[in-house]
């Protein structure tokens, strides 16, 4: 039988992160294996194609899409600026004349006698890829992708919204289980990542975007609040592409969970040095969790390497182990596995499902799906 | 391997689905064909494994371990992993099989110049062949080229379908369409240097300016017109096209398919496809009108086989609710719903923000499942308005088309809608099947009965039933090889008979307290009142059941006023009479209304 697996985010210190950083398409790498890059340098860069417009000639003259060779200015291949006259005509001996622009400079990509379309393509843009985190070129994919790895911490959050950062943490004095609010934050936060506290009000989030912080990491938020910060519904966990002036992390989930221990052991640890976050999420296959990364400038090391790409959730349970409860009616609880019955064991709700049987830190003892556990 | 139907005796099927692989083992015992045992494993298709044959073989270990049957070969190196039944039939399989749905299924773009035509049809098509429509691009939509264009470069479809116009009519709007796709260049999702696979299924007359224009980017191949005229819609080429694509050049190029593919004689089918087959295949041959639902963690399928109005064909469709689903994309369920609409069914009270909160926990941990009985309800409660968004979204493109008008002109195209009529009519609806974890693994059958009756809003006689364990894809396969056994397991192992639901539509000014009498066998068993719900605890097996409406503005299924009899299937849920009327409308105090119904039917003790 498969063996007892329970979904556990990462949250480790002294470790080797790796980082794989990938162009959308082919493109040149400007760094070389045995680098040692920081985390705004720029790593790789592609040329990505400019935009096409469609421009309506036939349509807009009035004329049959076959006439369109007579009237125009222009050929496949021509460079042309914005509002450039690309097709025009004329009747009653030049007395009236009629035109068709380009809405945008690029260059002429096709000329169409069937539909009297032009077609015009802007420009390409250069995209610039940095590393996102301090650390060792490890690997090259040719055109293609870089691999980065660092000594230091590596702290999943379960949901995020916005996306990379960097910035300095700034571990902030409130307990815990207290409600992250205004009052908590720094007049000025400028190119800080704040962290600690639960259930962050928005109060909180539009003080910190007011003193220019980059990231908020908290344990919980409420779906009120979220709404309200991002502007819109979520409701799909596809994230990071959202326009917003900082990442937020959240490392519990919905409500108002605490700060777990160890997320924010680590963390203190950091206090004011740099880190690299990011808000991504996506909750399928291949999961993608948001995170906190800190190099702490040391060599990398081999083993014990953590993978940010990877989707670290596996972990086995065992009598003794620690774990934390991840839904109703123990949510955010954490305790000690007493007990792993082999059989499956029938539930409040009625369903048969292998079940563990653990000891609370609040003393007591409870019997809980294993689906129901992360381990810690 | 074996692939004569009439040798077969073991066979291995999988599901690579987009989290888990599923390894059934079929074996034919005593002449009759059985699902005897279950493996399951995690997908890898995805980073860091890359490899979908790590977990299908996770899965085959797992088979046999739990069945004791050695059918994996020890020796590395080998291009197949099984040892294939020889002389000793105590070891090996004679055939595997496979369907998969991993990586997010088949993605396609779809494109078509009038949007209730040409791109309805293109969609039907699509989803048909077991695609999910990233997007339906129209000549006619109210967006700007470059609108068109923008949104185009930012997908990046598996294959894309391009149809419009009749055979003979305009070829300037479909060129157009293929210009736009030029200028936006999408990229396919696999393989580097792979050209995008481009079917075009439009006028025969742009064909040879279509793919003149597209080839420049993409790899065209050009099929028959999906509407060759209004009136008719042609499908079948294109959905031949778009498989021939997915062999080729989708699952040839996702991470160790091309081992997978290797292992069987037979190619790998889209996973909805192969249960799309599967329920078709069971609406014919008993010749009644199907609808089925499988939900998901991210998605909803939803399949139907109604006869269409001349009564000459059963009509199968496909759609897919790309999120609405019970995990994933739970939150989605809660917007496109709304808080109340999903509250309306829970019988107990609960704050708005709880509850929000609750599901989007459930969206960031995909894989708890509910201890508490409150919490149960509330995501049986999703459920419903999940059946209910999908079999909406559903309805809109399971149209039939009336074959009477003739002589169209160009204007007739702008009223043609007004000749579609939806081929869903929940009044003949003889059988609806549930599939996914919550309907199939629910901790009771009752449960599953009353979801798919509210969340579908069933009318007038309708047998309900599951999917025991989610093995409709590997029957969907099985049958490409050896229909028969396919049924047996379908009919003996799969579908699980829950009980009838009778539920007669009336005229809201109806002042009679009962609305029809209900005999079963020939003997007057109970009545269906106005607002109530009751449970006629019947014997399981074949009944027959006759429906006397008991005013005449009620319907039964027979028109107003008429009597309906009818051979069902009876489960272990009985008999259900629903007398709410439809559309169902929940009470202010819809607490009270749904521990009243809770409670009648067991579910609440």
């Amino acid at each position: 039988m498969a063996g007892s697996f329970a979904p556990g985010l990462t949250a480790l210190d002294g470790t080797s992160v790796v980082k794989v950083r990938e162009l959308p398409i082919k493109g040149e790498i400007v760094c070389q294996v045995g680098d040692h890059v920081t985390a705004d340098q720029v790593v790789a860069r592609a040329e990505m194609q400019g935009e096409m417009r469609i421009v309506r000639v036939a349509e807009e003259l009035g004329i049959a899409p076959n006439n369109l060779s007579g009237v125009l200015k222009v050929k496949e291949g021509d460079v042309v600026e914005v509002n450039s006259i690309i097709a025009e005509i004329s009747g009653l001996w030049g007395l009236f004349r009629q035109f068709v622009v380009t809405p945008l400079a690029g260059v002429v990509e096709f000329i169409s006698e069937g539909t009297g379309h032009v077609g015009i393509r802007a420009p390409s843009r250069t995209l610039e890829l940095t590393a996102y985190i301090s650390g060792k070129v490890v690997d090259i994919a040719s055109g293609r992708s870089v691999t980065i790895v660092t000594k230091g911490a590596f702290v999943q959050g379960i949901f995020g919204v916005g996306g990379e950062r960097l910035g300095k943490l700034c571990v902030l004095p409130v307990q815990p289980n207290e409600i992250l609010d205004i009052k908590h934050i720094p007049a000025d936060a400028a190119g800080q990542i704040l962290v600690g506290g639960c259930k962050v009000t928005l109060a909180a989030i539009r003080a910190a975007v007011k003193a220019h912080a980059v990231g908020i990491v908290t344990s919980s938020v409420d779906d009120v609040t979220l709404r309200e910060y991002v502007g819109f519904d979520i409701g799909v966990a596809i994230t990071g592409d959202e326009d917003l002036p900082l990442t937020l992390i959240i490392t519990e989930g919905f409500g108002g969970m605490s700060l777990s221990d160890r997320v924010l052991t680590i963390l203190k640890k950091y206090d004011g040095k740099v880190c690299s976050i990011n808000g991504a999420t996506q909750v399928r296959a291949g999961a993608i969790r948001p995170e906190v990364i800190i190099s702490t400038g040391l060599s990398p090391e081999e083993g014990n390497i953590v993978s940010s790409a990877a989707n670290q959730e596996n972990g086995a349970l065992a009598t003794g182990g620690r774990i934390r409860c991840i839904r109703i009616p123990y949510f955010g609880e954490v305790g000690t596995i007493l007990e792993l019955p082999s059989n499956p064991e029938k539930i409040e709700t009625g369903a048969v499902t292998r079940v563990l049987k653990a000891r609370l830190d609040s003393g007591l003892e409870v019997t809980v799906p294993r689906a129901n556990v992360e381990r810690i | 391997m074996i692939v004569d139907p009439s040798l077969l005796r073991t066979v291995l099927v999988t599901d690579c689905g987009s989290t888990t692989t599923k390894a059934l083992l079929f074996e034919k015992k005593e002449d009759r064909w059985h699902q005897t045992f279950r493996g399951e494993a995690p997908t890898t298709v995805e980073a860091p494994v890359a490899d979908v044959t790590v977990g299908a073989r996770n899965a085959f270990i797992e088979v046999q371990e739990l069945s004791g049957r050695e059918i994996l070969t020890s020796s590395e190196g080998q291009n197949s992993p099984f040892i294939v039944t020889a002389e000793d039939s105590s070891k090996g399989i004679d055939l595997y099989l496979s369907t998969s749905s991993a990586g997010g299924g088949l993605q396609m773009l779809v494109a078509g110049v009038v949007d209730s035509i040409t791109t309805e049809s293109a969609q039907r098509a699509a989803l048909g062949a077991g695609a999910i429509v990233m997007e339906a691009i129209s000549a006619d939509d109210t967006r700007e080229d470059h609108e068109r264009i923008e949104r185009i470069r930012h997908l990046k479809p598996d294959i894309v379908l391009i149809t419009g116009g009749i055979d003979g009519g305009s070829v300037q709007h479909v060129v157009e369409l293929a210009e736009i796709l030029v200028a936006a260049a999408p990229r396919p999702r696999f393989g580097d240097t792979l050209r995008l696979p481009v079917i075009y299924a439009g006028n025969a007359n742009a064909a040879k300016q279509v793919k003149e224009i597209l080839e420049k980017i993409a790899q065209v191949v050009v099929v028959d017109n999906v509407r060759p005229t209004l009136e008719e819609e042609n499908l079948g080429p294109s959905r031949e096209a778009i498989h021939e694509f997915f062999l080729s050049h989708v699952m040839s190029h996702s991470p160790g398919y091309s081992t997978l593919l290797s292992w069987s004689p037979k190619p790998v089918m889209a996973t909805p496809a192969a249960v799309g087959d599967i329920v078709s295949e069971y609406a014919h041959r008993s010749k009644q009108n199907v609808l089925c639902a499988d939900i998901g963690g991210a998605t909803t399928d939803v399949f139907s086989v109604f006869l269409n109005t001349e009564g000459t064909e059963r009509v199968f469709n496909r759609t897919v609710s790309a999120n609405l689903g019970m995990s994933y994309s739970i939150a989605n369920v809660l917007l496109e719903a709304g808080v109340d609409a999903i509250r309306r069914w829970l019988p107990f009270d609960i704050e708005s923000s709880d509850l929000k909160d609750r599901l989007r926990n459930k969206m960031i941990r995909p894989t708890s499942i509910p201890q508490t009985i409150d919490d149960l309800w509330i995501e049986q409660a999703v459920c419903r308005e999940a059946l209910r968004l999908s079999l909406a979204h559903h309805r809109s493109l399971a149209v039939g088309i009336q074959k009477a008008s003739k002589d169209k002109g160009i204007a007739d195209v702008f009223r043609q809608r007004s000749d579609r009529y939806e081929l869903v009519n929940l009044m003949h609806l003889d059988v609806v099947i549930g599939s996914g974890g919550v309907l199939s693994h629910a901790p009771h059958r009752m449960q599953s009965a009353l979801m798919m009756i509210d969340g579908f809003q069933l009318e007038g006689i309708t047998q309900l039933a599951v999917d025991s364990i989610f093995m409709m894809p590997h029957l969907g396969v099985l049958a490409s090889v050896h229909p028969e056994a396919a049924k047996e397991i379908f009919e003996g192992d799969c579908l699980v008979h829950l009980g009838v639901a009778i539920a007669p539509v009336y005229s809201p000014s109806v002042k009679t307290l009962e609305l029809a009498r209900v005999c079963v066998d020939g003997v007057m068993r109970g009545v269906v009142k106005r607002n109530e719900v009751a449970l006629l605890s019947i014997e399981e097996g074949v009944r027959r059941v006759k429906v006397e409406p008991l005013d005449k503005s009620v319907d039964v299924g027979a028109g107003k006023g008429e009597s309906l009899e009818r051979e069902v299937v009876v489960g272990e849920c009985g008999i259900i009479l629903d007398g709410r009327n439809r559309p169902i409308i929940v009470s202010s105090n819809s607490v009270e209304e749904q521990n009243r119904i809770y409670t009648a039917l067991g579910l609440i003790k």
